[in-house]
């Protein structure tokens, strides 16, 4: 399965691991990986927030550049955040034909772009795209490593579960379990908490830290209350909050937290019998040793 | 007729208990709402059960609850739907008070101490400028359309409920009196629009404490889309007044646009100077009060140095087509006047598939309320 591939800024700047995972679990699963390399960034809801129009317009190019791919399915993104921000441009710009023919698309002309309305071209996370493309009996299939008896607190990120309507969720309902529902058919076991679907506060990192990193420490603290043995996400800017700030989001929620936590392509390349190192999972500001160790008892086993 | 279980959280204050859940059954169509079914647990086995309604139709947006965790209008949620998005173990629906408010007693929230606090906090009144008009004021209509999507806000609360800023944050001025701001902020009748904004900005629980979750678009019964229109508050303060707040909200978005405009992609090493900095690097580096924010993130900021190393931390690449990029935000950001497709007024596409997802109403069961049991 050949895909437009846009991997964001976050995968290629403060989580380069996850960039490298999708690459190494990509041939695992047959897909085959064109990354748009010069695209832009999606805006993250911070450009929306500065200028429709012109958030509309750089989205409308990647989309462009990726309907241009040659024999692509569609287009695949490893963001939670890039899905969001994007579907959400996607909506306006197929809402409205003037809007986006003659507002938006004479932006792109120079270079030879146009953003063509169409149902059937679609713009998937790689979370998504497994379950809905590849689906569950053919991952099972592929799993060489079952990751039995790991618990695993699933944590999707906002931008990919809400709001339902933009993110096609009358046609596939069940988006908001995909997570629980690949863990399971990884062998392992999904972690029940209050703060799966819930926000990492990373948006307000900047402007209200205790804000952010209540939130970051609390999911956190209720997936170690709940016995996770780590969290996974499709989101890097979730990533960034649980991981990256874990040890200051500590301190806002007053107790010891350190719970490693997975980027999704990552546990899905354990259980397709790749290596920890070659994931990147040495990478992580909370240390995945316990993990490893659980690996490495159930290869042995 | 299909049977459904509802499972409320029941409290009262008077009986010294604690909070407790009890389940009641109720024989009623799928096409009913949960408020329905409240009531006729009500009317036919326990009179006690308090929730606030009034107009069973989704007018007066007095019965917002939790219904399977998520908060909407009990009368605008049809038992069918509920039963079928249920989460309980024993396939009941699970029917809370709101959340972020305190209990006053079963299904009723105090929405005086919260909800009504922060919509007088906004001071949700026009303050016109110079005298007043002989007669009255004249709008043009097109200048309404902007705020008509705020004006459609029933103050059920449910966005207020939904809040995942709030749940962290009480203070957080939040999604339903943030949009009561921007109706009035946008109203070209009103002449405080940037002390309003500047007010907004410089709050810590203000329009930059909102997380962007989306909590309070999906609970809104009305699409009112509460953090479209704290978006739309925070266009209007940097983008129009350039209000350069103690939060970092201006910076934070300078500091974004600016970095994209110039390498394409995302160069997170100097997010954090150029937000504490209004946008810029210098700034960021000299500022006594900027320098001691990045100060208060050095541990984060030593462990991503660590993480990533100083190459990836300090440097970034253009895009091969930068040009493109750079001129695309020329293009855009030196007309005169922004251009927004609003959803609200353009309206949403149908999605395809959606038509048959939607249960075959039962006809036979489609005569009114029997016999005034649920009243």
């Amino acid at each position: 399965m050949k895909v437009a591939y846009w991997p964001g800024c976050v995968s290629r700047g403060f989580t380069p691991e996850l960039h490298g995972s999708m690459e190494k679990v990509a041939p695992k699963l047959d897909i085959e990986l064109v990354e748009l390399d010069r695209a832009n960034c999606c805006g993250a809801g911070v450009i929306a927030e500065h200028n429709t129009e012109l958030v509309d317009t750089l989205n409308a190019r990647t989309f462009a550049m990726a309907q241009q791919v040659e024999g692509a399915v569609g287009m695949m993104n490893i963001c939670s955040t890039c899905q969001g921000a994007q579907s959400e441009c996607r909506e306006r710009l197929d809402a409205d034909e003037h809007y986006r023919d003659h507002v938006v698309n004479p932006h792109l002309e120079p270079e030879g772009l146009k953003y063509e309305q169409d149902g059937d071209w679609w713009n998937k996370n790689f979370l998504w795209l497994l379950v809905e493309d590849i689906g569950l009996d053919t991952l099972r299939e592929r799993v060489v490593r079952p990751l039995e008896g790991m618990r695993i607190a699933p944590f999707y990120g906002c931008y990919i579960v809400r709001p339902q309507r933009r993110l096609g969720y009358a046609r596939c309902p069940e988006r908001d379990n995909y997570l629980e529902q690949v863990i399971e058919a990884l062998g392992a076991q999904p972690v029940e908490y209050a703060g799966s679907h819930k926000c990492c506060g990373f948006p307000v990192i900047t402007m209200n830290k205790e804000t952010s990193l209540r939130q970051a420490g609390r999911h956190v603290a209720d997936a170690i209350d709940a016995d996770a043995d780590c969290m996974v996400t499709p989101c890097p800017l979730c990533h960034l909050n649980l991981d990256l700030q874990q040890p200051e989001a500590a301190r806002y929620v007053e107790r010891d937290l350190g719970l490693p936590v997975l980027h999704f392509p990552q546990l899905v390349g354990l259980a397709l019998g790749l290596e920890p190192k070659e994931l990147g999972m040495g990478k992580h500001v909370v240390g995945t040793r316990d993990v490893q160790r659980k690996i490495a008892a159930l290869a042995a086993a | 007729m299909a049977d459904y279980t509802l499972k409320l959280r029941r409290f009262d204050p008077e009986s010294g208990q604690a909070a407790y859940w009890q389940s009641f059954d109720v024989d009623l169509g799928p096409e009913r709402s949960v408020l329905d079914g409240i009531l006729k647990a009500r009317a036919t086995e326990d009179g006690s059960i308090a929730i606030r309604c009034s107009c069973q139709a989704a007018i007066c947006g007095s019965c917002a609850v939790r219904i399977n965790g998520k908060s909407a209008l009990a009368c605008n949620t049809k038992l069918g739907e509920a039963s079928a998005n249920g989460v309980d173990e024993d396939g009941a629906i699970v029917v809370e008070p709101m959340g972020n408010m305190p209990v006053l007693k079963d299904l009723i929230v105090d929405m005086d101490a919260v909800h009504w606090k922060k919509i007088q906090r906004v001071t949700p009144w026009l303050l016109p400028e110079g005298d007043p008009p002989e007669r009255e004021y004249i709008v043009p209509a097109e200048a309404m359309i902007d705020v008509t999507q705020a004006m459609a806000c029933i103050q059920c609360g449910a966005c207020v409920s939904a809040c995942l800023s709030m749940e962290v944050d009480p203070e957080f001025i939040g999604p339903a009196a943030l949009a009561k701001a921007y109706r009035f902020v946008a109203d070209p009748r009103d002449g405080a629009a940037e002390e309003r904004l500047r007010d907004l900005a410089e709050d810590p629980h203000g329009i930059y404490d909102c997380t962007h979750c989306f909590a309070c678009i999906e609970a809104c019964p009305k699409d009112v889309a509460p953090m479209d229109q704290i978006m739309r508050l925070r266009r209007r303060a940097t983008s129009d007044y350039e209000i350069k707040d103690q939060n970092a909200g201006y910076g934070h978005e300078q500091a974004f646009v600016r970095i994209v405009e110039k390498w394409g992609t995302l160069h997170e090493g100097q997010m954090p100077v150029r937000s504490f900095g209004q946008g810029s690097m210098v700034r960021g580096q000299t500022d006594p009060s900027a320098v001691g924010k990045l100060l208060d993130s050095a541990e984060t900021g030593v462990n991503t140095m660590r993480k990533v190393g100083p190459r990836r931390f300090f440097l970034h690449h253009k895009l091969p087509d930068q040009k493109q990029v750079k001129r695309i935000f020329k293009e855009i950001e030196s007309k005169d006047e922004r251009i927004e497709l609003n959803m609200y007024i353009v309206g949403h596409a149908e999605e395809p598939g959606v038509a048959e997802e939607i249960e075959p109403r039962d006809v036979t069961l489609g005569a009114p309320a029997e016999g005034g049991t649920d009243s």
